[in-house]
């Protein structure tokens, strides 16, 4: 238990002083056990009182501190900070939230609101009082990481990852790398190729030698933990001799006639058994589909010097440090006949046109007609309100009126109907829409409720929508080709990866990192870590903003070699364990494990598996668990703390201004207005005469001022003998 | 002090990650609620003791209210049913100290929740006020 406390409570100027009764509340503090010293301060994380507080641990030689102030989202670190130095344990520091959880939401009942801080710095106390000194422990990092997925966010990662002095192992589950980046003609804002973008990645990979790349890879087994994670990847054969003869190779490919839907092209076209994506795809070799090629005896017999389709996967195990995950995503398949997809002619999705796009290079001509006009239909199966797809996909409304300038650039007098839902063009793209709004594009609007209709009437493709941009009227139009923006869903493997790596998955299907905005690319299993869209919807520069964002947090973690993990972790007391194995059952991330103690089996813990999150604690029958800072001592000392009786004490001080009841009841008021009444109770003053005399800043004096002129507390007498100031002085 | 307000007392155990920004979010639009709901600061949901509810029983509070992270929980998928199975625990020994189950809940409550919570206490409040009145009731026809 400690014994030596020291309690600091916060004015936060008058964000908990205008409704908290800080002094009685450190007069108060005084008298709780262990209590050394208890003081009010104006602002606890000035750097002023953090050296008064540094003075106070050493000169009164205190074991632990508590500050009740901010929600510890804002200081936790700050005071821990200064409780390491002045030389005290970082973990025998409480933080108490008497700001988000009692003066602001209680600021119509001050007096509770008091009250209830009472409890809440009780609470901190307790929990200080029965808080350990905990050590970071410190483990061995293997300095190599590695990627997953050789998109443009993992390549553009391994890259910052190698620079920094990582040795990297980029791992690809296609034969090529560069993603859904290499299947765009040109990137919308940039007009960059696509193809030339990963090309330019992958020249940058090669020069690198500290980055090994498997293509055709995929994680099969994951052991170990943060710092030294085992990675047992499964390597798929080519089915190509290392040394086959370029040349016979080559011919082989000629006379090659078994062909199959290019999956590339999205089945738009078909590919030859043995191919590459794209003539330039990389790295620079063939890939020959085995099950494509297996009746083809007799010519695989003539190229066995080249082909084997025979060839078995291998296996290889990797260590490292950590794991980035950039897997990507997929886009939306629409079902047969959504919108007439696979049913009616004329009906594709946009990424379907894009490549279709890029593949005609002179006329758009599609089923040997010749297209006019196009009709894009947006958020196909997105932002649906009952349906699965809840989110919007950010990419998609930019992509479809890029495309629309594309073909209208490339082919000439094309006309473009979008019908909207929302344009979500925002920030630089704006720019396209502004364009294509020049360029004549149509704009029709509609609602989730009412979507649009696509039929066929003879040989016409005919779109009917109600336009809620001129009082829902029905607008009928026929249409070359209907294009369906399909946005972004997870990939059909995500869960494959889930379950390897233990990352969990949300209510959207993607991966969940630990909080959107203060740890978006960090996952609960310690090591891991997302980037790109495998997380939600990203364009290419978010996603590389994300993956570069992951490479620069691990880079951090492993770059001294050593790293330092949290001990806010369960504890297992090995001789109240008798090892039932429930705590294995309901861990997540295989961090507990069966260990021989002297004469009997208990739990024991790995620190570096371990999150903290004490689902074990709760299922151990004998209650063996408890969890670092959340002991069953902590707990159940805040809830006493919280119980214990109040009894404030009348404040002198208040007894002449409650005089004053004509105008409001003084005890109601903020402690700051007591102050201000007090020192113009004699004679108006002016702001910077009340500032200098109570030690508050001019522009605190002057707010709670207007507040006071505002609810007629006090009013302005006349100026002062310079007339720069107001002078005020109470309301009679 | 003036006239003393009665209100149930709420023990709210609260995840840091996710429903705890919300909670603190109420107070920033200062949202009111009522003054006697404190909150425990948990990492999650599922490793929350039926000891310490029932302490919280035993020490006076009225009503223990679990703001949980549901589906959006990043530990365990299994969230939700880890932390439904302590609820039906501790109800199970409220029952046998004659507590009214009714008085614990949870609710998912995440990052930008704050007016739900602020709901919530009410809705709470109010259920914890009519159980106390029922009790009051029963036993004074016990009584009687």
């Amino acid at each position: 238990m400690k014994e030596r406390i020291g309690v600091y409570i916060c004015h936060c100027g008058g964000n908990i002083s205008d409704y908290v009764d800080v002094e009685e509340l450190s007069s108060m503090m005084k008298d709780e056990n262990g209590v050394v010293i208890a003081k009010h301060v104006m602002f606890a994380c000035a750097d002023s009182n953090q050296k008064e507080m540094i003075n106070d641990i050493r000169e009164k030689n205190l074991d632990s501190i508590v500050v009740a102030s901010c929600s510890p989202k804002l200081h936790l670190h700050t005071f821990r900070g200064v409780a390491e130095r002045a030389g005290l344990n970082p973990f025998n520091y409480v933080q108490v939230n008497i700001r988000e959880q009692c003066s602001w939401p209680h600021s119509d009942q001050p007096l509770d609101a008091t009250k209830k801080a009472v409890g809440l710095i009780r609470a901190g106390i307790k929990r200080v009082a029965n808080s350990k000194a905990l050590e970071n422990t410190e483990i061995e990092a293997t300095k190599a990481v590695v990627v997953v997925g050789a998109g443009v966010s993992g390549m553009r990662a391994a890259i910052d990852l190698a620079r920094m002095g990582n040795e990297v192992f980029l791992i690809e589950k296609d034969f090529f790398v560069g993603g859904r980046t290499a299947q765009s003609d040109v990137l919308f804002m940039t007009n960059q190729n696509g193809k030339q973008l990963v090309e330019l990645l992958y020249n940058e990979i090669r020069s690198l030698k500290n980055i090994t790349l498997f293509t055709g890879a995929a994680l099969e087994k994951i052991s170990g933990s943060l710092g030294n994670f085992n990675i047992v990847i499964k390597i798929n054969p080519r089915f190509i001799h290392d040394k086959a003869d370029e040349k016979l190779l080559n011919q082989s490919i000629s006379e090659c006639t078994v062909e199959v839907p290019d999956q590339f092209n999205y089945g738009l076209t078909n590919r030859k058994a043995i191919y590459k994506n794209y003539p330039e795809a990389l790295p620079d070799k063939f890939v020959v589909d085995a099950k494509a090629l297996q009746n083809e005896k007799a010519f695989i017999e003539k190229y066995s010097s080249c082909i084997d389709i025979y060839q078995a996967a291998e296996t290889l195990t990797l260590t490292a440090g950590s794991i980035l995950v950039t897997t990507g995503a997929d886009t939306y398949q629409p079902k047969e006949n959504e919108y007439g997809y696979k049913k009616l002619d004329g009906v594709i999705t946009l990424p379907e046109f894009k490549r279709f796009i890029e593949l005609n290079p002179g006329k758009l001509i599609y089923n040997n007609k010749t297209i006019r006009s196009v009709a894009f239909i947006y958020c196909v199966e997105n932002r649906q309100t009952k349906g699965e797809n809840k989110y919007c996909s950010r990419f998609c409304c930019t992509s479809a009126i890029h495309t629309s300038l594309l073909i209208n650039e490339k082919y000439k007098n094309i006309k473009s109907y979008h019908l909207f839902r929302d344009i979500r063009t925002y920030g630089k793209q704006e720019i396209l829409y502004e364009k294509s709004s020049k360029q004549g594009d149509i704009y029709l609007r509609f609602e989730e409720k009412e979507p649009p209709i696509v039929e066929k009437q003879g040989e016409k493709l005919i779109v009917k929508v109600k336009d809620y941009l001129t009082s829902k009227k029905e607008i009928e139009f026929e249409t070359d080709l209907v294009v369906l923006v399909t946005g972004m869903v997870s990939r059909s493997d995500s869960n494959t990866i889930s379950e390897k790596l233990k990352i969990p998955i949300g209510n959207d299907k993607f991966f969940n990192e630990i909080h959107p905005k203060l740890k978006p690319v960090e996952t609960v299993i310690k090591g891991v870590f997302i980037g790109g869209s495998c997380q939600g919807p990203k364009n290419i520069s978010e996603s590389v903003q994300s993956s570069l964002s992951a490479a620069a947090k691990i880079n951090a973690l492993i770059k001294s070699g050593k790293i330092s993990v949290d001990p806010i972790v369960a504890i297992v007391d090995t001789n109240i364990c008798v090892w039932c194995g429930k705590c294995t059952e309901v861990c997540e991330y295989d961090a507990l494990k069966e260990i021989k103690a002297d004469v009997k089996n208990v739990a024991s813990v790995n620190k570096a598996s371990c999150t903290g999150c004490g689902i074990c604690a709760p299922v151990c029958p004998v209650d063996a668990i408890q969890v670092a800072q959340y002991t069953n001592n902590e707990i159940e000392g805040m809830i006493d703390g919280f119980m214990q009786k109040i009894e404030m004490k009348e404040k002198s001080v208040e007894t002449k201004v409650e005089e004053k009841e004509g105008i409001v009841t003084m005890k109601e008021y903020p402690q700051i207005w007591k102050q201000i009444l007090l020192s113009i109770d004699e004679k108006p003053k002016t702001i910077p005469e009340i500032s200098k005399e109570l030690e508050i800043n001019n522009d605190l004096i002057t707010y709670h001022l207007m507040t006071m002129n505002k609810y007629n507390i006090v009013e302005s007498a006349g100026m002062d003998k310079k007339e720069t100031y107001y002078l005020y002085k109470l309301k009679n | 002090m003036g006239n003393e307000v009665i209100r149930p007392k709420i023990l709210v155990f609260s995840t840091d990650k996710i429903s705890d920004p919300g909670i603190d979010q109420a107070g920033l639009r200062k949202i009111h609620y009522s003054p006697s709901v404190y909150v425990i600061s948990i990492p999650c949901s599922s490793g929350i003791k039926t000891r310490w509810i029932m302490h919280a029983f035993e020490q006076g509070f009225d009503g223990v209210f679990i703001a949980a992270d549901g589906h959006e929980c990043s530990y365990s998928p299994r969230c939700s049913e880890h932390t439904n199975k302590i609820i039906t625990d501790s109800q199970t020994l409220m029952k046998e100290k004659n507590i009214s189950p009714k008085r614990i809940r949870m609710a998912a409550i995440c990052s930008v929740c704050a007016e739900p919570f602020a709901n919530h206490m009410e809705n709470f409040g109010r259920i914890l006020s009519e159980i106390a009145n029922n009790e009051d009731e029963a036993n004074s026809r016990i009584k009687s």
